[in-house]
């Protein structure tokens, strides 16, 4: 036998947060490849979603993600009205992305701070944390839980933002923004965060490409998409900013990347607070005539996409959810390859990875794994395959 | 006196944190107690790494096929007794999920469950409740 050894990382870590299990194959401190296996998490949504009502079905794929959670229902809203073939009033779309920008910003703080503590830097941890707790009270202030917000509905959202709360919105956009500047100051000028996160982890854009990844982990290795842009939706083709690219690919410029984004989204919510349109906040959904729709958002980690096809009654038939993690994760496998043992750790949380929003399937036999990572891509690239022959 | 082995129990609790197949909310704001706002650390409560070292299992989210066997085998780990507190709508009952194919039973179809905090997520004040309510109750 060469020097090859097996370091398993999980099912239960004290690093992460979710079941799901890693095998570094070493050899010496240097990772030569990495196997993933999910499936922890898996709970059937997508069994599930058709047995509830169009109305209901946002609460559900609410509670795919807790961190994601306005992004699964919008998309899965902004879906049934593409079946429905309505438009909701211009003050929900405000609304949306207003919601939809704050979510960012609790998500990459979070990512931020945990990111801080993987390499040993609790105090980022902790400061991150604690300006993500006022982003947290103003989603209990305009959507009365922290998490889980239900403001989606299809037609429109369930809840006003008040003339009177506007203030106190842009106040927590001061204080995150100052903060925020402060902490990319941090990064950029700790020569102990700098030396843990530059060059570490490098994706390539060609690897990017070829793995599909979205959202904040392809828009560092120089992959210039943003769902927001390229397809717009709610409220963002009407106020001004900006997709932040950068060209390195390691786990510096992904941080850059969300640190800047963070800013972006400020300016989004100030931009829909201040010309929030008058008007209602909802259209009335009669029925949802048989046919399909899709809907499509960015969600922190990238481009979230839901599929609906109705048969005309008050239930979807079918309902297909993929996540961003699911392409995410497996760029892993090229990113952590190379690398030091001691860096594994935060490349494999670098891309921001949310195991219970990509679990749509699991195989096993009483407990015990039935099928591996490899056997299911390879069973997934069959697949495609016999798709391509099609067309 | 009492048993020693529940009067040094109720001191300074360590916390190992389960999640069984949650949506990751109830466990962002477990980690959201040790953080400055709410800070549980100045009484003594620890989030430990390993189960061996846990005076209480704070589980989240529904028990499915595939997390179940590991679940049980951490819970044989913790040394005895160990408080198990069930955290989060899910972990209370299975809830939206209850017709789902890959959800097995309630919690305590497997292990004794000490207390429930229900929630979706509960907020951290009602987490430190909980916790406070299962130690007197011992």
């Amino acid at each position: 036998m060469s020097g090859r050894r097996i370091v398993p990382i999980g099912p239960y870590h004290p690093l992460q947060e979710e079941p799901e299990f890693f095998k570094l194959i070493v050899e010496g401190e240097t990772v030569v490849d990495l196997e993933i296996n999910i499936g922890y998490n898996h709970r059937g949504h997508e069994f599930v979603s058709p047995e509830l009502t169009y109305d209901q079905v946002p609460f559900l794929v609410e509670r795919i993600c807790g961190i994601c959670s306005n992004s699964h229902p919008l998309a899965c809203v902004l879906a049934i009205e593409d079946c429905a073939g309505i438009k909701p009033p211009p003050r929900a779309d405000y609304i949306r992305s207003v919601v939809q920008e704050l979510e960012r910003i609790h998500s990459h703080l979070l990512w931020l701070g945990l990111a801080g503590h993987f390499i040993g830097y609790n105090t980022v941890w902790m400061w991150a944390w604690r300006y993500r707790e006022h982003v947290l009270e103003l989603f209990e202030m305009i959507t009365g839980n922290r998490n889980h917000y239900a403001m989606n509905k299809p037609g429109g959202v369930r809840r006003d933002i008040k003339t009177e709360q506007i203030p106190q919105i842009l106040a927590v956009m001061d204080v995150v923004d100052k903060k925020v500047m402060m902490l990319t100051k941090a990064v950029l000028d700790d020569p102990v965060i700098r030396s843990r996160l530059e060059g570490v982890g490098v994706l390539t854009r060609e690897q990017a490409i070829a793995y599909s990844v979205t959202g904040p982990t392809a828009r560092p290795s120089g992959v210039d998409i943003d769902v927001r842009r390229d397809d717009p939706h709610c409220a963002y083709d009407r106020v001004p900013w900006d997709v932040i690219v950068f060209n390195e690919g390691d786990v510096l410029a992904k941080t850059k990347a969300r640190l800047f984004e963070m800013m972006e989204s400020t300016k989004i919510i100030r931009a829909c607070l201040k010309d929030l349109p008058e008007g209602p906040i909802e259209t009335r959904v009669d029925e949802v005539p048989p046919g399909e729709g899709i809907g499509r958002t960015e969600a922190p980690r990238g481009e979230v996409f839901h599929y609906i096809r109705s048969d005309g009654t008050n239930r979807p038939l079918r309902h297909k959810v993929r996540a961003p993690s699911f392409m995410n994760i497996a760029s892993n496998v090229v990113a952590v390859k190379g690398g030091s043992i001691a860096d594994a750790a935060l490349t494999l949380a670098a891309v921001d990875p949310c195991y219970c929003c990509t679990e749509r399937m699991a195989a096993f036999e009483d407990g015990k794994m039935k099928l591996s990572g490899k056997d299911l891509l390879r069973l997934s690239w069959q697949k495609t395959e016999r798709i391509r022959e099609r067309f | 006196m009492k048993d020693p082995r529940i009067w040094g129990l109720k001191k300074s609790p360590w916390v190992y944190h389960l999640a069984a197949a949650p949506c990751n909310n109830c466990d962002i704001e477990i980690l959201e107690l040790l953080t400055p706002r709410y800070d549980v650390e100045r009484f003594g409560v620890v989030l430990v790494g390993s189960p061996r070292h846990a005076d209480a299992l704070l589980v989240t989210g529904v028990l499915n096929r595939k997390s179940l066997p590991r679940v049980l085998e951490v819970y044989e780990q913790t040394p005895k007794p160990c408080l198990v507190i069930g955290v989060g709508t899910c972990a209370c009952g299975k809830q939206i999920f209850r017709n789902s194919y890959n959800v097995v039973g309630p919690y305590d179809k497997y292990m004794p469950v000490h207390a429930y905090i229900p929630g979706c997520p509960p907020k951290p004040e009602t987490m430190i409740l909980g916790v406070v309510k299962a130690l007197a109750k011992l």
